[in-house]
């Protein structure tokens, strides 16, 4: 192998290409995104970078001369629009006219923000956050919004409600489902989110349901399906993303719901392309039930990993332990472990105290944690994931004990 | 601009130039320092971008908070009285000529 194209300059994309060089790869390394801004922190976006606290540069994973040393060529703000890669040689075209050939082929496109199917979702004043142009508009409105909106209680939208309270603008937060954050953690932990921004001063509403976004040009409200408006000069829709699959189809590639199905070694349904980051549908990586997508900055980073030594031909399946962050207010969430197929919870600690731990059982075996303003919990089950370690269900609830003093070895 | 100096387990020494607020971390990844991992970027998350700090420099550095000081009890490495994590050390012009050493082990 000779020539490897990356497509997509996002976080797994720029690992790959450390990672291959790391490695030793001596070939031609590119790495194209459609942004303007080469590889950079997309977490920030919806916390310091919003208020102020990061700008562009501090953002960057890598500075341009990481790049330039490496012989790492980047072309930023260049979409690839058609893709081949039929016999040993692939080709691409970008958008700008530019053809790439390669031998070598990884996809990291990401994803892109779900967007409301709902009247008046296209105002003046309605935004979606996933990339940095994403957040400039958001921070171009900032200081002027009053009244902030927040359609969809997940991760980015408690994010930025959090941050708008914090600002001392007016927040509500709408939620489709009964609860907030229902796909990532249990009712325990969805609760304590609830009662812990309503007491912040958020508005939170459950079992929302949204008739249409009213004014023009610009946003002056949200309609209820009770015929209520929700004043607004700023909302803010989080519901989810779509993984990008264009060019996968294009290369014929097997997809489920649009993300890139790939096995343990991130290899797609042609053994030959790797794939890695928010758009694949990869094998539960600790050995559990069926596949999942894991949109965190550490899968994309430990899935490229195991995809830049795939190309190179050494064979490393997945096995990292998924973890995951989310700032909101003063309140640090710290995720290890995947816990979907749970049948018994742990709380350890008080939840009013807003300082305390969820950990998720399957069959008595520890298998995550939510940790809230508790940092030694989450490290230790972490680390007893990362050994195949457990800690029994009947002890875990005792706070008078350090939580790693009762991990025990594991047989699994 | 003030400098760091960064100490490699097996020894390499690696000094370059950090802009004011800059995190030690931030330097370091950016510019490819081996041994400085930092997989959560720099919120606190991961405890995977563990450094000694020099003597010298230990007044000037500062505390860990609360958080710090809870995830430093979680590094791979022995925590030593001058362990920080690298990402919550934010450069002043008062810190230039900073001393770190990489902790062996942030995995």
């Amino acid at each position: 192998m000779n020539d490897i194209l990356i497509v997509g300059a996002g976080q797994a994309g720029m690992q790959i290409a450390v990672s291959l060089r790391e490695l030793g790869f001596g070939g031609t390394i590119t790495l194209v995104g459609s942004e303007s801004a080469g590889p950079y922190q997309r977490p920030p976006l919806s916390k310091a970078y919003l208020a102020g606290d990061a700008d562009v540069e501090s953002l960057e994973l890598r500075a341009p001369s990481f790049y330039e040393d490496r012989e790492i060529t980047l072309l930023c703000g260049d979409a690839v629009t058609t893709i081949e890669f039929a016999g040993q040689q692939g080709v691409a075209t970008t958008a700008s006219g530019v053809t790439l050939h390669f031998d070598g082929l990884a996809l990291t496109p990401g994803s892109e923000p779900r967007r409301l199917p709902i009247d008046g979702a296209d105002l003046d004043g309605v935004l979606y956050l996933r990339d940095l142009d994403d957040a400039d508009r958001l921070k171009a409105r900032w200081d002027a919004a009053h009244n902030v909106v927040v359609i969809g209680g997940g991760f980015i939208g408690l994010e930025v409600a959090a941050g708008a309270r914090k600002a001392g603008k007016t927040v509500t937060v709408l939620e489709a489902a009964d609860r907030l954050i229902a796909r990532a953690v249990a009712p325990v932990t969805s609760e304590f989110y609830h009662q812990a921004h309503v007491r912040r001063g958020i508005d939170v509403r459950l079992d929302a349901h949204i008739a249409r976004i009213t004014g023009g040009p610009a946003v002056t409200g949200v309609e209820l399906g009770d015929g209520s408006v929700i004043a607004a000069d700023l909302v803010l829709i989080g519901i989810g993303v779509i993984a990008r699959s264009a060019l996968a189809e294009q290369l014929g590639l097997e997809l489920a719901n649009s993300a890139i199905v790939v096995d343990e070694f991130a290899r797609t349904s042609n053994p030959r392309i790797v794939a890695a980051g928010d758009a694949v549908l990869l094998p539960h990586p600790l050995g559990g039930e069926g596949s999942v997508r894991l949109e965190s900055v550490q899968n994309a980073v430990d899935q490229a990993k195991v995809a830049a030594a795939t190309l190179l031909g050494t064979l490393e399946p997945y096995t990292a332990v998924p973890w995951f962050w989310s700032d909101q207010a003063d309140l640090k969430l710290q995720i290890a472990g995947l816990s979907t197929g749970f049948d018994d919870i742990v709380i350890r600690g008080n939840p009013d105290d807003e300082h305390f731990s969820v950990l998720y059982y399957r069959e008595g075996r520890l298998i995550a944690i939510d940790s809230i303003n508790d940092a030694p919990d989450y490290m230790a089950v972490r680390r007893a994931l990362g050994q195949k370690a457990t800690i029994p269900a009947e002890l875990a609830g005792d706070t008078s004990v350090a939580l790693k003093s009762l991990v025990i070895a594991g047989t699994a | 601009m003030p400098d760091i100096t960064y100490i490699s387990p097996d020894g390499v020494s690696t000094t370059l130039e950090a802009r004011l607020g800059d995190s030690v971390m931030e330097v370091a990844v950016k510019h490819g320092v081996a041994g400085i991992v930092a997989e959560c970027g720099g919120a606190c998350s991961c405890a995977t971008c563990h450094v000694y700090v020099d003597a010298d420099f230990m007044d000037r550095v500062g505390e860990p908070s609360d958080l710090e000081d809870d995830m430093l009890d979680g590094t791979a490495s022995d925590r030593l009285p001058n362990s920080r994590l690298s990402c919550q050390i934010k450069m002043r012009a008062d810190l230039d000529g900073l001393l770190v050493r990489i902790a062996p082990e942030q995995l």
